[in-house]
């Protein structure tokens, strides 16, 4: 069985937020990291090829540093690294972002197309639908659970107040939740082996089937008008009680309110 | 693509089970204003199996023309049959914008049928309204009128992003649940209803349901309350948490929390506010023991008043606070209670 997991490199929002002195995001110090849903996904793969024996194929797309995520999958266990970059595929949205992955994949073989819910940069959920549609492939998002049978996934897939259990014919594309499982930690070895590992690189050039008009800036659909840091509602009133006055105050509060 | 082909305000009206969800009608309501600026109408696309009962509903919500597709296929949601639903409205009606909500629903069909028909889609949208783009003019290049604007959180709610689509129809958004608002029922309002069936034969992209397992629960919607009483890290224990049971009991609120207590595994994740929990704006909104991540004050910073009690005077949810209390919860909650239940038995 062959699986192509997309993963992405994305700044690392949780808990590590830093803020420049005019409160703009400090992003030359925040560290980055393989995007967590992404992680999820590989690891899910990664259980398929030790059960099965499958081959596991890491595809990113991003700027050549992008690199640095598919050594820590091949570290983690994945046998190949793509990396596609190229200055033509830059500022491109989900759309044109789905073409170019789409573009890549069609020159590898696969059953299984494991991609994150979404990226916590951006946090549209998108991409992996997107580029099922491109490749006219199923897709099961929202992945809780997945296993193979014969040649199908079987994919337990939530909502909000229920779950489907689904089965689809390979090839198909799932997206996975960080929630599927506890992704393992890189191994001495495989860090051994992702140092020595040859990375693919592939430009514009080697995407198959698509065309100009749809890649980077200018084949993308949406187009921003205007980018500004969060205006949060003002600062109340700050007290420090004890805890008979902190109730007295609250009370005092909601009444004034009308609450109570 | 000739954009002047493409009229009309359309929202996907979302049902599960036969019963409409409010999505559907805060998305009428959005639609109703954005229709009003570009002189149009709202059409509701109602998708499913035995739905045509539904439309009526729409109606009295404030949808003008309701489209259904309706078909056995539609009965529960899968991908495909819905993409070729939705799709296929758009390629035979070509509205300007399409609605959809940001459900995990939304959030799989969206990205599907935008793909199919070859636009963009902007997610999880907070805030729409119609203006030029480029909002100022821009020498050497045409500045549009009477486009939808569409205006998300990024980068984990730090960034605040206004997205438009001047070049491709329709101008597609997914749009959080809870932010817009519905207008006010009208009982008796009609609509005028149009079935329309683009055939669905089952291929490759058909997936098989093989089991649906519905969470049993008598959970009160934390989206519907009007008083929440929030609780995070610092609660301390899931045991804790009937402090807060408690305090909410005294104020006819409801308990939620913060994504620390659904990976602590002290609540379940229906009660999680936050960015990837749900979007809330109560009447007043209780911060508990919650120090206030970007990611938590992007699902709870709209609500009408907020009161926090925190330990630690730095937290950052003092910074949307509208009163902020420094001290011991444990201590707080038990007095406060008991003091709302004398109140309001004086009141």
């Amino acid at each position: 069985m062959k699986i192509v997991v997309c993963i992405k490199q994305v700044p690392d929002t949780k808990g590590g937020v830093k803020f420049n002195p005019d409160g703009t995001l400090d992003r030359a110090s925040m560290m980055t990291i393989m995007n967590p849903d992404d992680k999820a996904g590989l690891e899910a793969a990664l259980r398929l090829k030790d059960q099965y024996g499958a081959e596991v194929t890491v595809v990113t797309m991003g700027l050549p540093k992008a690199e640095e995520v598919l050594r820590e999958a091949i570290a983690m266990g994945a046998d190949k690294g793509i990396l596609v970059t190229d200055r033509v595929l830059g500022g491109a949205d989900t759309w044109a972002t789905s073409q170019t992955i789409a573009g890549a994949l069609r020159n590898l073989e696969y059953d299984l197309i494991i991609t994150g819910r979404q990226a916590i940069d951006g946090d549209t959920a998108q991409v992996g639908p997107q580029i099922s549609e491109h490749l006219d492939i199923p897709v099961i998002s929202y992945a809780q659970n997945l296993r193979v049978e014969g040649d199908s996934v079987i994919v337990e897939r939530q909502f909000d107040d229920r779950y489907h259990v689904l089965r689809a014919k390979m090839p198909c594309l799932v997206t996975a939740l960080a929630e599927l499982n506890e992704p393992r930690y890189m191994t001495p070895g495989g860090i051994f082996d992702a140092y020595k590992a040859e990375i693919t690189v592939w430009g514009r050039a080697d995407l198959k089937d698509v065309d100009d008009s749809n890649l980077g800036l200018k084949g993308s659909p949406t187009q921003i008008a205007k980018a500004s840091d969060k205006v949060r509602k003002g600062t109340g009133e700050q007290v420090t009680l004890d805890p008979s006055e902190a109730a007295d105050y609250i009370v005092g509060k909601l009444k004034e309110k009308h609450v109570i | 693509m000739n954009l002047e082909e493409y009229k009309g305000v359309y929202v996907f009206a979302q049902q599960v089970d036969n019963v409409i969800n409010n999505i559907a009608f805060e998305l009428i309501g959005k639609g109703k204003d954005l229709a009003e600026a570009l002189g149009t109408k709202v059409t509701a696309v109602l998708v499913g199996s035995n739905v045509e009962g539904l439309a009526d509903e729409l109606a009295e919500y404030g949808a003008d023309k309701v489209i259904v597709v309706d078909d056995p296929e539609l009965n529960e949601y899968r991908t495909e049959p819905y993409a070729h639903a939705l799709a296929s409205v758009v390629q035979k009606y070509k509205p300007e914008i399409l609605l959809v909500g940001a459900t995990a629903i939304g959030r799989d069909l969206g990205p599907r049928v935008s793909a199919r028909v070859h636009t963009g889609l902007t997610a999880d949208c907070t805030q729409l309204e119609i203006g030029d783009f480029p909002i100022n003019p821009m020498p050497g290049k045409e500045q549009k009128h009477n486009q939808l604007l569409m205006t998300r959180p990024a980068f984990g709610g730090n960034t605040i992003a206004t997205i438009a689509c001047p070049d491709f129809r329709p101008q597609m958004a997914t749009v959080r649940p809870g932010v817009m608002q519905k207008r006010e029922k009208v009982s008796g309002a009609k609509a005028n209803i149009e079935k329309f069936n683009p055939g669905f034969t089952p291929d490759h992209k058909y997936v098989e349901i093989l089991e649906v397992v519905k969470a049993v629960t008598d959970v009160v919607d934390i989206m519907d309350a009007k008083v929440l009483v929030s609780g995070g890290r610092g609660v301390g224990s899931a045991e804790n948490f009937k402090l807060l049971e408690d305090l909410a009991e005294a104020l006819g609120g409801t308990v939620s929390c913060s994504r620390a207590v659904v990976d602590a595994g002290w609540k379940s994740k229906e009660l999680q506010v936050g960015q990837t929990g749900k979007t809330v704006r109560p009447h007043v909104y209780f911060a508990v023991g919650i120090s206030g991540a970007i990611q938590h004050m992007a699902g709870m910073e709209e609500s009408d008043i907020i009161v926090a009690i925190n330990k630690d005077e730095t937290a950052p949810i003092f910074s949307v606070a509208d009163y902020g209390v420094v001290g011991d919860l444990n201590k707080i909650l038990p007095i406060l209670t008991e003091q709302i239940k004398a109140a309001k038995v004086a009141g």
